[in-house]
């Protein structure tokens, strides 16, 4: 008896609940998600780890915004507005990206976003940025293999880091290579291309492991390496990971005439962490380093340097993040307009100097022209660059212009370079 | 022949890092029943002593400075675990999950402290020269580094061995451990004893942590890195049992570089622990356990 | 079994019905307190935490068992509920889109198959969760495993369950997790009136999971728990079998945890291996124990405020917020673990006393609390 009341009133609710949500469900209004640019500011949105692992990284990232908009600003704004920063936290959890992006976007009604660095971060932030039809500037290089309309990448894809750096061990001869990466995406993919290039132009690939995130415990991936003895390790690693990693190396007795390594997530902040001694006469591959000798440059590190401290160091990461600015600033005064999609247009061939040379925007696919540079730990932790590719090298995201990488790009990665390249 | 032999070394070294790790935990969770979940935060801050001292006042002296962080890093962080048995844990008598979770909260303070003290980067220590080096043989390279940590589990292991059989401090320590109401009625001071058994247990994860900071990263994160290592070890030891510790250290660390070698790195992990799952349902009470008459252990 | 689930005392049957539909009016109306849709969606993700703190605090208030892997059952509910959404987005029989650029496949693999169907999603939410935790629980509670061992192993559980999704890339999309369900039932997500959708969904959850938790606890069962927290050896000795009592309270908790996964998915729109952690699941516990453990209401409160509060605290100084939830663990636990709950409770004798009414009993001590294991 007692029980039968009991469910009853469990299903009363319940149904009671299921009518209120069918009810509430059916007023979907709104939804236009127009930037509020009213009055004399426009609001951006800057999207960084401000607290949890990641914020080791992204905090250098977020300044390096906060700088370029300060800038913007003192030079008299972008449109005759001045931009105000909504700074949010990412946490280091890219469900949280998630939520921040939906709140600047739909809440703030921000004209734009910077922010993000994982892959897991641009992963969880696409479907709403693409949703809320917003705009959002990454400034990390990545995996490549995507092209969102509604997203501006400013680090390097692929074709821009990783290909050329194969170029390199190439014609230097480090034809015998071993893969080590951390366990997620960005080594995943980038070793599923490393390979289908190693196919293509005779690289010999001794060996391919992976260690979860934070994971210190590398003695049995050491030891692995010197089992293969390759002559270069093409490495993935991320993060603390990378500490044992050379450590080990070095206790080891290694040395980069030994076997040699690129390493393509260790920039200027890491160095540090790494320990110079055991990174010393390694290798780096990215597109900007804090010792790129060009004018804009100097007035950059010299900026970042006063605003935050003459021992904080500028990096390629740090560099995409201030150029992203600069970029939407440039597209915004083409257009005329905050509007998403006239400035996603105005952006198309949009030439600018930055700290890492004249940079060209892609006409199609969201990218920007970078210039590959290779480059050397040395012995005060400074990376010098030995090797760079002479001029900016096309965005090509789906590397359709490599015949080796036939089949890489599959599902959603097609469709999206086609339906980009389709105008 | 070759890959067993160097697949046994690195099992034995990670576990002595195990060891290390987890030494200090049984003796606060063997006395006082208490996991202590900041013990990971208290290796970090041992991890950080040698890079304060060789930049502060061992600049020119790397060497000495790792030396001589060894204890400095076992006084920093005994007196750490002293505080926090003496402010918070004690009001807690009897009531272990509770104290579980409210160490849980202060390695939540101490991470965040650390953040604010040296910044979310990491932090290198440079290894002193007379660490830099190897020895091969039998076609393994034994590396001075991780032969340090060994020889400091041993050195650890001795002198704990003596203190507890030797000294009284360390005899009413094992009294405690064995029957703390007995110990009580027989007049023996329990609270001052289970502030020693915590100064201990605590300085012990300081030492680790200068060990560690050789082979790894130092940062915020250094403590989470190692703890859960810690956990297993005392679990499968079973409780406050330096024969137990070693012997469980050494199953799991060859465990976990055998799979690792004829697998992956993350199957190795795993292994560990559906190992220690499996274990326990033979010996629940651990490898080496107190023989009871009680209905609860 | 309808004895045992049989009522044994009359009292306050209505003051709990009553307080459950004044509870469920209160958050008919919240959304439009709120008002701004992305605020409704996180009081929506807040109401997932507490079905899943109601359920923990099944485990540990009621029954002594501390879980440390709660995020382990949430996150089998959200990856079940996740896959079906993950499959919403492509037509019918295609590959998910994470699937296409990361593996091999050619076509759906057999694990993704059954996950075409809502029905088989919602309930594999709810059963695999009570599976797993009916295996673990006889496994480990017939061993007579308990307190920081029980812990610790339960922490272990969500650590090897994070390490497999991480692990799996082809299958699960790794470390990134399920994205892009933009499509959610019908409705697009970003549209504001689905936010308000999902909250009143997850309202619904939490409403039916008190309802069951009021029941289970004024169960002969629900005694029968508690006798087994307080002296697992007498009840024993009574004739009962410890081990299977823990381990019903062990599954329960663990079917509100996955049923609460399963309408967090498309709440949160992202379901990701870091969400499932140890590290989260231990925060779970610190809603339950701020909240009030062993009691109905405390936990969904601690949820709630717990929650609001991160997010109030980190919005301001994202790095403040770590101090403070150590903080909230420490002082807690420490020197009022009645929590909420408790203090008002005491409070609520106290003024009773005061008014002289009736003689105060004594407030909860604390050691009533936990039995030593």
């Amino acid at each position: 008896m007692m029980k039968q009341t009991r469910t009853r009133v469990l299903l009363a609710l319940a149904m009671a609940g299921l009518l209120m949500g069918a009810a509430c469900g059916s007023d979907d209004s709104g939804g236009g998600t127009a930037a509020d640019t009213g009055g004399d500011k426009v609001k951006v949105g800057v999207l960084q780890s401000l607290s949890g692992t990641m914020s080791i990284s992204e905090v250098a990232v977020k300044n390096a915004e906060m700088l370029a908009i300060e800038e913007i600003n003192k030079a008299g704004g972008v449109l005759g507005k001045q931009i105000e920063p909504i700074v949010e936290d990412g946490e280091s959890k890219p469900e949280v990206f998630a939520q921040k992006i939906e709140k600047l976007l739909t809440s703030d009604k921000v004209a734009t976003v910077f922010g993000g660095w994982t892959s897991a971060s641009r992963k969880a932030m696409k479907p709403v940025v693409e949703g809320a039809n917003g705009l959002l500037f990454y400034p990390v290089q990545y995996e490549g293999l995507e092209v969102s309309p509604n997203i501006f990448y400013t680090g390097a894809t692929t074709n821009q880091q990783i290909v050329p750096a194969l170029d390199y061990l190439k014609e230097k001869g480090l034809t015998k290579v071993f893969l080590v990466g951390s366990d997620y995406v960005f080594p995943r993919t980038a070793n599923k291309e490393i390979k289908a290039y190693a196919a293509a132009n005779g690289l010999q690939i001794l060996g391919e492991e992976y260690l979860q995130l934070g994971d210190t415990n590398v003695q049995g991936i050491v030891q692995k390496v010197f089992e293969a003895q390759p002559q270069v390790v093409f490495n993935t690693l991320n993060g603390d990971t990378n500490v044992s990693f050379f450590k080990e190396l070095k206790a080891k007795g290694n040395t980069p005439d030994k076997i040699q390594t690129v390493s393509v997530s260790i920039a200027e902040e890491e160095v540090g962490g790494v320990g110079a001694e055991n990174l010393a006469g390694h290798l780096v591959a990215w597109n900007y380093y804090m010792t790129t000798d060009l004018p804009k440059n100097k007035e950059f590190v010299a900026a970042f340097k006063a605003k935050y401290g003459a021992n904080k160091n500028t990096d390629d990461p740090i560099e995409a993040g201030y150029n992203s600015v600069y970029i939407w600033k440039a597209a915004v005064e083409k257009a005329k307009s905050f509007d998403v999609a006239k400035v996603v247009e105005a952006a198309k061939g949009l030439v600018l100097e930055t700290p890492e040379g004249t940079m060209t925007v892609s006409d199609w696919n969201h990218h920007v022209f970078k210039t590959a540079r290779i480059g050397m730990v040395n012995a005060q932790g400074i990376i010098d660059e030995v090797w760079n590719s002479g001029k900016p090298i096309e965005p090509d995201p789906c590397l359709d212009s490599y015949p080796w990488a036939k089949g890489l790009a599959e599902g959603e990665a097609r469709q999206e370079c086609d339906a980009a390249k389709s105008g | 022949m070759q890959t067993i032999l160097s697949s046994l070394y690195i099992g034995i070294t990670l576990a002595s890092i195990f060891l290390l790790v987890g030494l200090g935990l049984t003796f606060t969770f063997g006395q006082m029943g208490v996991i202590n979940m900041a013990h990971g935060e208290f290796i970090m801050v041992g991890a950080y002593v040698p890079y304060v001292l060789q930049t502060t006042l061992f600049e020119g002296a790397r060497g000495a400075a790792v030396l001589a962080a060894l204890p400095a890093a076992f006084v920093v962080a005994g007196t750490l675990g002293l505080l926090l048995e003496r402010l918070v844990l004690r009001r807690m008598y009897g009531r272990p999950l509770d104290t579980l979770l409210v160490t849980f909260g202060v390695s939540l303070i101490l991470q965040q402290a650390a953040k604010d003290l040296f910044s979310a980067n990491n932090k290198d220590v440079v290894t002193p020269t007379f660490l830099q080096g190897k020895w091969n043989a039998f076609g393994v390279t034994l590396t001075h580094t991780r032969l340090f940590v060994v020889l400091v589990v041993l050195a650890a292991m001795a002198l704990v061995w003596v203190f507890m059989t030797r000294l009284r401090a360390g005899r009413r320590m094992r009294a405690v451990m064995q029957n703390r109401d007995l110990a009580s009625v027989s007049g023996l001071p329990t609270t001052q004893v289970d502030a020693t058994t915590f100064f201990l247990g605590s300085g012990l994860a300081g030492v680790a942590g200068v060990a560690v900071a050789l082979i790894g990263p130092i940062g915020t994160g250094t403590g989470s890195a190692y703890i859960l290592s810690a956990f297993l070890v005392v679990i499968v030891g079973g409780l406050g049992k330096l024969r137990g510790a070693v012997i469980a250290a050494v199953l799991l660390g060859v465990l976990n570089a055998y799979v690792e070698r004829w697998t992956s790195p993350t199957l190795g992990k795993a292994a560990v622990f559906a190992f220690v799952i499996l274990f326990l349902q033979v010996r629940p009470q651990g490898v080496v356990s107190f023989r009871t008459r009680g209905l609860t252990a | 079994m309808t004895a045992v689930l049989r009522r044994t005392q009359a009292d306050g049957p209505w003051v709990g019905r009553g307080a459950l539909l004044a509870f469920a009016l209160l958050l008919f109306a919240w959304p439009t307190v709120v008002g701004d849709p992305t605020e409704v969606r996180r009081w929506a993700e807040w109401l997932c935490y507490a079905m899943v703190a109601v359920g923990l605090d099944i485990a540990w208030g009621y029954g002594g068992m501390l879980a440390l892997g709660q995020g382990l059952f949430f996150g089998v509910g959200a990856y079940s509920m996740g896959m079906y959404l993950s499959l919403q987005q492509v037509p019918d029989g295609s590959l998910p889109s994470f699937m296409a650029l990361y593996s091999d496949y050619k076509e759906l693999p057999l694990l993704w198959r059954p996950f075409q169907s809502f029905w088989f999603a919602a309930g594999a939410a709810v059963l695999v969760p009570v599976l797993i935790a009916t295996l673990l629980g006889l496994l480990v509670f017939r061993r007579r495993i308990r307190g920081p061992f029980f812990a610790i192993l339960t922490q272990a559980t969500a650590v090897i369950f994070a390490l497999v999704l991480i692990g799996n890339l082809k299958l699960t999309a790794g470390f990134n997790g399920l994205t892009g369900f933009a499509e959610i039932f019908g409705r697009n997500k970003y549209q504001p009136g689905t936010n308000t959708w999902l909250f009143h969904v997850a309202s619904v959850g939490l409403l039916v999971v008190v309802g069951v938790a009021m029941a289970v606890v004024r169960s002969r069962y629900g005694k029968l728990l508690q006798a087994t927290r307080d002296s697992e050896d007498r009840v024993r000795f009574l004739g009962y079998d410890p081990a299977l009592i823990k381990t019903v309270a062990f599954a329960i908790a663990a079917a509100m945890a996955g049923a609460a996964g399963a309408i967090a998915a498309p709440v949160f729109g992202i379901v990701s291996p870091g969400q499932f952690d140890f590290l989260p699941s231990i925060l779970m516990v610190c809603w339950v124990a701020v909240g009030g453990r062993g009691t109905l209401w405390g936990p969904v409160l601690g949820a709630l405020v717990v929650n609001w509060a991160r997010v109030t605290v980190s919005d301001a100084r994202p790095d403040d917020w770590q101090y403070l939830q150590g903080l909230l663990f420490v002082a807690v636990l420490a020197f009022a673990p009645g929590g909420i709950a408790g203090m008002l409770r005491s409070g609520w004798r106290s003024a009773i006393a005061v008014l002289g009414r009736r003689r105060a009993p004594a407030s909860m001590a604390s050691a009533e609390l936990e039995v030593a294991a």
